[in-house]
């Protein structure tokens, strides 16, 4: 049992196969992939494996702390920032294996033409809790 | 009559339903209906014969239950007469359900769930709230786990050691939420005690306790890990320890070894020693070797070469760590350690950055970012 998160990228993340931006498909295309991803989730609802889904706007701004009885700064956005999220989804799975396997169904979901996308979705191990047990570690 | 009492006659009214002739999801759903039930109630009004009055509410659900799908499906053919409750073989019941929680088919988090929920009595947001996912996917994990036991007989012996794992799992997963899982853990693994006599069971139950006992001497306030060597041993729980301990005996006394008899006879070497410097390293390197010939583990030939750093000095630990393969997770944590007491700070202080990075959980992560932090401290000096 361990939770993944699945990244999904505006920008950063290698390019598509079928890279071509959603602005350039078909309503139905849309409709399609939108589907898609809906379809996903609930299917992970129902193995009792979904955590969360979240999508970001494109554009957001940085904020820094700028000394005592000072408004916080804001600066951005950044039109060159090279990594920028699109939005993620938690999963909650019993192996690496099944989380990589998810992952490649995600990454599966129409666009252009109704083909795959074959994006690149970033997979990252949330740190877990600690162990109780950790003189020895049974499998 | 609080709810952990309610809650561990569970197993056996769940086992009483399904004995006669309750299908196990539906039983299960009406177990859960009387529990919630029984917290509601009981407060103001408690009952003469709280098992009694559980199985006479959960039948009455279960039989609603049905009664209403029946008409769903428009058939009238139920016998609705409530059977004498008579004797009843509880802690054959209650076994059966641990077996069936644990069944082979399911997988480890299924398991963990199910168990927690047929055999635990917790509810399912209890459930959610301890893994931290929705109640709705654990509502599912839950009824999915029921549909796949589905079609296993009640009545065949399970396999005790896919039991252990899932009762092992739970222990481990230490708390979040309101249900203290490890504690939750204990309760079910002393309720299987009382119903097989098992050494690896006692074992299990041993190194449990046995843990259980310095978890409050394990994090200091600001929740950061305290290392076994420095913990404040006066804060370890000698009750817990010396049960710990009684039970482990009488287990091994019974000759027939297993993982977790032997994981738990080093937990009692290192429980047994009033200072970390009196700890009988030459023994626990001894159970470590019992323990790697009973498991191809790997993490035990890894924890073998802390032990043998300890007992001949950390050259000798150092060598018994080349043999271990380097992939595993915490082999660059124990070789940061080892070369620490070799003397080789700089060595130790690259190792523990890149120990830090590998973590798998927050709390070490922290702590060898520290061990790194303060050894580079000692070397800018």
């Amino acid at each position: 049992m361990a939770k993944y998160l699945l990244l999904k990228h505006y920008r950063g993340a290698p390019a598509s196969v079928n890279d071509v931006p959603m602005d350039q498909w078909t309503p139905e295309e849309i409709s399609a992939h939108v589907q898609y991803m809906n379809d996903f989730a609930a299917r992970l609802e129902e193995t009792g494996e979904f955590v969360d889904s979240q999508a970001l706007a494109a554009e957001g701004s940085f904020v820094r702390y700028d000394g005592e009885g000072r408004p916080p700064v804001t600066d951005g956005p950044f039109a060159e920032t090279k990594d920028l999220i699109a939005g993620w989804m938690v999963i909650d799975v019993d192996s690496y294996e099944r989380a990589v396997e998810l992952a490649g169904e995600l990454s599966a979901a129409p666009g252009k033409g109704g083909e795959p996308i074959h994006e690149w979705l970033e997979l990252r191990p949330f740190l877990g809790a600690h162990p109780t047990v950790t003189e020895c570690t049974l499998k | 009559m609080n709810e952990i009492l309610i809650r561990s006659l569970t197993p056996s009214v769940l086992g009483i339903l399904v004995r006669r002739g309750a299908d196990f999801a539906a039983a299960e759903d009406a177990v859960q209906d009387a529990l919630v039930e029984a917290v509601r109630v009981w407060r103001d009004d408690p009952p003469r014969d709280p098992k009694g009055w559980l199985i006479t509410v959960a039948w009455r659900r279960f039989l609603d239950a049905t009664r209403a799908d029946t008409a769903r499906r428009r058939r009238e053919d139920l016998v609705d007469e409530e059977p004498a409750p008579g004797p009843a073989p509880a802690a054959d019941d209650t076994l059966q359900l641990y077996f069936l929680c644990a069944h082979p088919s399911l997988t480890p988090s299924s398991a963990v769930a199910l168990t927690l929920r047929a055999v635990g009595g917790l509810t399912t947001r209890q459930i959610a709230q301890a893994y931290l996912v929705p109640e709705a996917t654990m509502a599912q994990r839950i009824s999915r786990a029921k549909r796949t036991v589905s079609g296993v007989r009640f009545d065949r012996p399970g396999d005790v050691a896919t039991v252990l794992r899932v009762l092992y799992l739970v222990f481990n997963e230490g708390y979040s939420g309101d249900v203290d899982l490890a504690a939750e853990a204990i309760r079910l693994t002393r309720q299987l005690a009382a119903a097989i006599d098992h050494p690896e069971v006692a074992g299990l139950l041993a190194l449990m306790l046995l843990h259980h006992a310095r978890r409050a001497a394990r994090t200091a306030p600001d929740g950061s890990l305290v290392p076994l060597a420095e913990q404040d041993r006066g804060r370890w729980d000698t009750r817990a320890i010396a049960e710990g301990v009684v039970i482990l005996q009488a287990a091994l006394a019974r000759d027939r070894l297993g993982e977790f008899q032997a994981q738990a006879a080093i937990a009692a070497l290192h429980a047994d020693a009033p200072t970390a410097g009196e700890t009988d390293w030459v023994q626990i390197v001894e159970w470590y070797d019992e323990l790697a010939g009973l498991t191809d583990n790997p993490v035990v030939r890894l924890n073998r070469a802390v032990a043998v750093g300890e007992a001949d000095g950390p050259r000798a630990g150092l060598a018994a760590l080349a043999a271990v393969d380097d992939s595993l997770p915490r082999h660059t944590a124990v070789a940061a350690y080892l070369h620490e007491r070799d003397g080789d700070l700089k060595t130790a202080a690259r190792l523990y950055v890149e120990a830090a990075r590998k973590a798998p959980d927050l709390a070490e992560r922290d702590h060898l970012t520290r061990q790194a932090a303060r050894l580079n401290v000692r070397l800018s000096r």
